[in-house]
Order: C-alpha cells, then structure tokens, then sequence
C-alpha cells in the first residue's frame, strides 16, 4: 500500500458493468515527507475520498476485495482516509495533514 | 488503473484459443495532463473502444475480473472510456 | 520477502471495513546492509513491530491478509517478524 493524495477525478460513462456506481480517483502517490512520488493513477474509492485528502491506497488483484462479491475489475482502490501520519527515522517531522 | 490513448489495434490469427473473439488495442499510457509516458501495451478491449480514445486500463490479475475474461490468459484490459478529467492544479 | 526499516506510522480512522484494527507502517525497504533501496510502502503490522525497528515485509497481496488474519482483505504489504540481525558473507 502507499500514501497517496487525492488529486483529481475522472469521469467515464462507457466502462466495465462492475464498475458502475464507483467514483473514480486521481491518485498521486506521495513519499512519507508529504512530497508527489512517481506517476498519478487511476484509483476506485472505497471509503468515500475526495480531492485534496490525504489517503492510502492498495494495488494489485486485492484492489477489488472491498467490493467483493461483486467482480470489479480494479488494480488500485483508495482503502482508508489518513487523519495524520508521522515519518522520519529521524523523528520529529509534523504531522502530514499540516503539510500543503 | 492506469490513462492511455489508443493508438492502434493488434491483429493476431495464431494465439491463444481463449482469445479468438479478443479485440487488442495498441494503447499508449498517458498522465492526467494527456502527456504520454512509458511505453505502448497491448490490452484486452471490453468496452469497444476507438483509435484516439482516451481509456481506462486495469493491469495484472484483477484484468481477468472485466466483464468476460475470466480464465483468460490477459494482464491489462480497456474496462473505461474517459470523459473528462477533473485535475486539482497544484 | 524484502528487509525493510519502519520510518513512521500512519493513523487511518476511516478505512475499508475489511481493514479495521489494522496497525499500519511506512516501511522502507533496504538492503542486508542497512542501505535504503526502494521506495517507501505502507504495511499492515502481524509483529508488533515499531519506527526504528529492522523488518520482514511481505509484499504479496494473499499472504498479507494471512498475516492478518483476515480473508480477502485488500492488504498488499505486511510486515511479518522483526529482524534481530542480519549476516552476510563477507
């Protein structure tokens, strides 16, 4: 899993039967500092996201077991809302929801 | 999920019997900006979509849950035509 | 299963259900020496491990939720023992 900000949406009328009723996300990945790391995705939200939160997400084929039974054909689910994290084998960084 | 573009389709008459009623789409991975990146991959198409589309690509296993791949031998499939794009500039 | 350092936790209130009590870790993989190789993932804790403490991480979806204990939870990472040392041929 990896923490990840909200940063978009997309919109798709035309998909996937399972995919129907699940908001799509705009997922960028983020380094434990709070920084953008790697390349957005596309993300299914199972927790009820939304742009601007600070969230971590799953990858893989376990992505569609919050939906289970149904089949949805996922490989990236935002699975929980952060309230705060902290990093830094150093110690002491602020809380991530405090960074912009 | 990864954005792409279509930009062509593979036709192949010697593969797997599993996916003789497949159509394969060239796609070319794109971020939120319509910038391409990486390189093209061959995927499964199961939503009929078209050259110059923008799409939604599942990867790996969770491609066999698209509507009608179950037990076929596929690691990326088209399961969503883009409309818009929503991006919070930063 | 790769060696990893824990580098932080994170607090998640609001989760899938299939994740509740969880424990979760930012771990940063590394090698035998100690030298950080990987980028930093996000595990569901089965040793009570703690920010400083040297890992086992697991990153295959179906042995994390094992390690949970849970079925079909949508874990992908899990860290599984803490590492009392390491040795390595010369």
């Amino acid at each position: 899993m990896q923490l990840a900000r909200i940063v978009g949406t997309v919109v798709a009328t035309r998909k996937d039967d399972n995919l129907r009723g699940l908001k799509l996300l705009l997922v960028q990945p983020l380094a434990p500092d709070g920084r953008p790391s790697g390349r957005s995705l596309v993300g299914v939200d199972a927790v009820g996201a939304g742009v601007g939160e600070t969230v971590f997400f799953v990858r893989g084929r376990e992505a569609s077991f919050p939906f289970l039974p149904r089949q949805v054909p996922t490989d990236a689910t935002v699975v929980g809302s952060v309230d705060h994290w902290s990093a830094g084998a150093a110690g002491g960084r602020a809380p991530g929801e405090k960074q912009a | 999920m990864i954005l792409a573009r279509i930009v062509g389709t593979v036709v192949a008459t010697q593969k797997d019997a599993r996916l003789v009623s497949s159509k394969l789409l060239v796609a070319q991975p794109i971020d939120a900006r319509g910038r391409e990146h990486g390189h093209h991959l061959v995927a499964v198409d199961t939503v009929d979509a078209g050259f110059g589309e923008t799409v939604l690509i599942v990867a790996g296993s969770s491609a066999r849950m698209a509507a009608a791949l179950q037990d076929t031998p596929v690691d990326a499939a088209v399961v969503g035509i883009v409309d818009t794009i929503e991006l919070q500039e930063s | 299963m790769r060696l990893g350092r824990v580098v932080g936790t994170v607090v998640a209130t609001r989760k899938s259900a299939r994740l509740d009590g969880a424990k979760l870790l930012l771990v940063e993989a590394m090698t035998a020496g100690g030298v950080p190789s990987g980028p930093v993932t996000l595990a569901v804790d089965a040793a009570q491990a703690g920010v400083g403490d040297t890992v086992l991480l697991l990153l295959e979806g179906r042995a994390a939720g094992a390690a949970l204990g849970r079925r079909a939870a949508p874990v992908d990472a899990a860290v599984v023992g803490i590492v009392d040392a390491i040795e390595t041929g010369s």
